[in-house]
C-alpha cells in the first residue's frame, strides 16, 4: 500500500510539474515521467499487458511525436504571444468555476468499499485476450474501425494535390 | 523467494551485465578489425598481441578526455541523454533466455533473469524508450545538427517500430505466446521459427538494423550531412556512452533475433548431446550455441555495415512506410490464413 | 551530329526490373564481394618494421660522400647552395691542415655543412651541380621530429659513415 501512495504522490507531483514548467520541452519530459508512474500503477494492479502497452504506445510513440513536434518549434521567450488582459480574466474565472465544481463533487463523495477483482489474473495477456475477443468483441471491432477512419483521414490530409504538383 | 534464489538471480544479473559490457567493448575492436579485413587492411594491431588491448586503450582515452558541456546547453538534460541511452540498452537483456534450466544439487536454476509473460512487448517497450536518450541528448546540446540528428532518429525509430511490431505479430500467431522463455522452448531441436516465418525474419532483421541505427540506416549520425549527428557536442565518456549503447543494442537485438527466429539455445541433436554429457554441461553447451548465434548476427551487422552505403532520407521513409509495412501486413494475413487452414 | 570516330555509344536508361527493385539480390551480391575481400591478404605494409622498396630514381635524405680512401669529397665550393631553389643549404669552408689528408680530399673542405630539411624540396639540383660528386640524395625518408631546429641537419647526420670501421 505504501508503494501505491508513493507512486501516486509521484504521479501527482510530476503532473503538477507538467503544467508549471516554463519550457514546453521540459513539460513534455515531465509528462513522460507521469506516464511512467502510470505504468508502475498498472504493474501494481497486476495488469501487465496494459502496463506494457501504456509503456509502448504512450511513452514510446505518442510522447515521442509530441517531443518531436515541440523540438521543431522555435519557442523562445520573444516569440511568446502576449495575452490580452481579458483573456487572463476569463482564464481565472474558468479555473475558479472548475475548482468550485471539483470541491463540491468531492464533498458529496462517499467512501466506497474497495473493489476486489473476482479474478486477480485478469490483467494477464491470455485472460485479457479472451475477454476482449468474446464478451467485448463488438466494441473492440468498432473502436478499430474508429482508428482506421482516423488513419484514412490522416493519409488524406497528408497526400498532396496532384494538380498543383503538375504545375510546379 | 528464498535468500538463495535472490542471490542466484543477483549473480545472474551481474554476470549478464558484465558479459554484455565486455561484448560491447570487444565489438568496437571486432568492428575495426572486421572493417579492416573487408578492406584488405590489417586493423588495430599495436596495443597488445593482434591489438587485443585496443578497447582498453580506447576506454582509458575516453575517460581521460576533457568533459565539455556547451554554454548554451541544458546541463541536466545534456547528462541525462547518454545515461538514458545506456540504461535502456542495458535493461533489455532482462527477459532473454540465455539457456535451459540447470539443475544443480536438486535446485532448478533458470538462466533467464525474469520470464514475464509479455517478454516480447517488454523488449519492444525498451527499444521504443531508447530513442529518448538520443532525442534528449540531441535537443539539450542546443546545436542544429544535433537536433536534426535527434529528429531523424525519432522519426526513423517510430516508422520502423511499426513494421517491427507487425512482423512480431505474425510470429506470435505461430508461437501463441508472448513469453520469450516459452518461445525458446518451442523451438526445440531444429524447429526454428525462421523456417515458418522467413519473410517475417527478413522484415525483423531490416527493422533491427534501423532500430539500432546501424548502416544502411545510420542517418541520425550521418557525418556527411550532420557533422556528427546527435552526439556532435558530446565528448569524453558521455560520447563513449552513446557509442557503447549502440554496441549493446546490437548485442541485445542479435540475442532477440537468435531467440525469436533462430531457436535460441536449441540446436539439432541437443537431446543426444544432453543425454551424453550430463545435466550441467548440456545447458551450458546450449548457451554456448546461443552465443555463437549472437556472434554470427553481430558479424552480420558489421558485414552489412561495410558493404552497403547509407540510404537517402526519403528512401528510408519510403522503404519503411510503403514497402515494409504492407509486406508485414500481408505476412500477417498469409500466416493467419495458413494457420486456420492447417487447424 | 554524326560521329566521326565511331566511338559514340548510345546509352539508354532502362527502368529497373522487379529483381533490381527488390534490392535484396543486389545486397547479396554486394555481401559476396565484401566476403571475397575478407579472405584476401591485406595489402598493408607495417611501415617502421617493413619498408616498401624505393624506385631507382628515388630522392631521399642527402648524404655527403667519401672517396675510395675514406676522405670527404666535398670541397665547399658552394655550387650546391647556389643551385638550391629552396635555399636550404649553407656551409662554411675551412683550410685543410697538415696531417688531415686522409680526412679531406681537397685543400679546402666544409667545416660546417647544413641542410634545412624543412626547406628542402628534394629536387636533386644540388646533386647535379656538384663537380666533385660529393652529394647524393640516396638516403631514406627524412624522419619526423618535434622541433624545427631539429630539422637542420649538420655534418654529423649527413656525412657517410667512414669506410672499414
Amino acid at each position: 500500500m505504501s508503494t501505491f501512495y508513493f507512486i501516486a504522490f509521484l504521479s501527482i507531483f510530476f503532473s503538477i510539474l507538467v503544467i508549471s514548467a516554463k519550457n514546453p520541452v521540459h513539460s513534455i519530459l515531465y509528462l513522460i515521467l507521469t506516464f511512467f508512474t502510470f505504468t508502475i500503477h498498472y504493474i501494481l494492479m497486476n495488469a501487465q499487458f496494459l502496463a506494457i502497452v501504456n509503456f509502448i504506445v504512450y511513452m514510446g510513440a505518442i510522447l515521442v511525436l509530441f517531443l518531436y513536434t515541440l523540438m521543431l518549434i522555435n519557442l523562445n521567450k520573444e516569440s511568446e504571444p502576449v495575452k490580452p488582459f481579458m483573456v487572463k480574466i476569463a482564464a481565472v474565472f474558468g479555473g475558479g468555476i472548475l475548482a468550485v465544481a471539483l470541491v463540491s463533487s468531492l464533498k458529496s463523495l462517499g467512501v466506497s468499499d474497495p473493489v476486489v477483482l473476482k479474478n486477480p489474473e485478469l490483467g494477464l495477456v491470455k485472460n485479457l485476450g479472451k475477454v476482449l475477443f468474446n464478451e467485448f468483441l463488438l466494441p473492440f471491432e468498432v473502436s478499430s474501425v474508429l482508428l482506421l477512419s482516423a488513419m484514412v483521414g490522416a493519409v488524406l490530409l497528408a497526400t498532396k494535390d496532384k494538380e498543383t504538383k503538375a504545375t510546379i | 523467494m528464498e535468500l538463495a534464489d535472490i542471490a542466484i538471480k543477483f549473480g545472474l544479473i551481474i554476470i549478464i551485465f558484465l558479459i554484455s559490457l565486455v561484448i560491447a567493448m570487444y565489438s568496437t575492436y571486432a568492428e575495426r578489425k572486421i572493417a579492416a579485413f573487408f578492406q584488405d587492411r590489417v586493423g588495430p594491431n599495436r596495443a597488445g598481441p593482434w591489438g587485443i588491448l585496443q578497447p582498453l586503450a580506447d576506454g582509458g582515452k575516453m575517460f581521460l578526455k576533457e568533459e565539455i558541456i556547451p554554454t548554451n546547453a541544458t546541463p541536466f538534460l545534456f547528462i541525462v541523454g547518454p545515461s538514458l541511452a545506456i540504461l535502456t540498452a542495458c535493461i533489455g537483456s532482462a527477459v532473454i533466455p540465455w539457456g535451459q534450466n540447470m539443475v544443480i544439487g536438486g535446485k532448478v536454476i533458470p538462466l533467464q533473469v525474469t520470464d514475464i509473460n509479455v517478454g516480447i512487448l517488454y523488449i519492444f517497450g525498451v527499444v521504443s524508450l531508447g530513442v529518448y536518450g538520443v532525442m534528449i541528448g540531441g535537443w539539450a546540446s542546443n546545436n542544429k545538427y544535433s537536433l536534426l540528428g535527434a529528429i531523424r532518429a525519432a522519426s526513423q525509430n517510430i516508422s520502423y517500430e511499426i513494421s517491427m511490431g507487425l512482423s512480431i505479430i505474425a510470429l506470435l500467431l505461430v508461437t501463441g505466446t508472448l513469453s520469450l522463455g516459452e518461445i525458446a522452448q518451442q523451438q526445440h531441436g531444429w524447429h526454428w521459427n525462421v523456417l515458418y516465418q522467413p519473410v517475417g525474419f527478413i522484415l525483423f532483421l531490416v527493422c533491427a538494423f534501423a532500430e539500432t541505427n546501424r548502416t544502411p540506416f545510420d542517418l541520425p549520425e550521418c557525418e556527411t550531412e550532420l557533422v556528427g549527428g546527435y552526439h556532435t557536442e558530446y565528448s569524453s565518456m558521455k560520447l563513449g556512452f552513446y557509442l557503447f549503447a549502440e554496441y549493446i543494442n546490437m548485442f541485445i537485438s542479435s540475442a532477440v533475433m537468435a531467440t525469436l527466429y533462430f531457436g535460441g539455445y536449441n540446436y539439432p541433436g541437443m537431446d543426444w548431446v544432453a543425454a551424453h554429457v550430463g545435466p550441467i554441461a548440456g545447458p551450458l553447451i546450449g548457451t554456448a550455441v546461443f552465443f555463437a548465434k549472437i556472434f554470427l548476427f553481430i558479424f552480420f551487422f558489421m558485414w552489412v555495415r561495410w558493404t552497403i552505403p547509407r540510404f537517402r532520407y526519403d528512401q528510408l521513409m519510403d522503404l519503411g512506410w510503403k514497402i515494409l509495412i504492407p509486406l508485414a501486413i500481408a505476412n500477417i494475413v498469409v500466416t493467419g490464413v495458413v494457420i486456420t487452414l492447417l487447424n | 551530329m554524326e560521329s566521326l570516330s565511331n566511338k559514340k555509344k548510345q546509352l539508354t536508361v532502362k527502368p529497373l526490373n522487379f529483381l533490381e527493385r527488390a534490392y535484396l539480390p543486389a545486397i547479396v551480391s554486394g555481401l559476396a564481394i565484401t566476403m571475397k575481400h575478407f579472405f584476401k591478404k591485406p595489402v598493408t605494409i607495417q611501415y617502421p618494421e617493413q619498408k616498401r622498396e624505393f624506385s631507382e630514381n628515388f630522392r631521399g635524405m642527402h648524404s655527403l660522400k667519401r672517396d675510395e680512401n675514406g676522405a670527404e669529397r666535398c670541397t665547399a665550393c658552394g655550387l650546391c647552395a647556389l643551385s638550391c631553389p629552396a635555399e636550404a643549404i649553407t656551409m662554411q669552408a675551412a683550410e685543410r691542415q697538415k696531417g688531415e689528408e686522409n680526412l679531406y680530399r681537397e685543400e679546402k673542405y666544409a667545416a660546417v655543412y647544413e641542410i634545412n630539411m624543412l626547406r628542402c624540396i628534394f629536387c636533386g639540383l644540388c646533386e647535379e651541380a656538384c663537380p666533385k660528386e660529393a652529394i647524393y640524395l640516396d638516403g631514406d625518408i627524412v624522419p619526423s621530429d618535434y622541433l624545427r631546429k631539429d630539422f637542420i641537419y649538420g655534418k654529423d647526420k649527413l656525412v657517410e659513415a667512414p669506410l672499414n670501421q
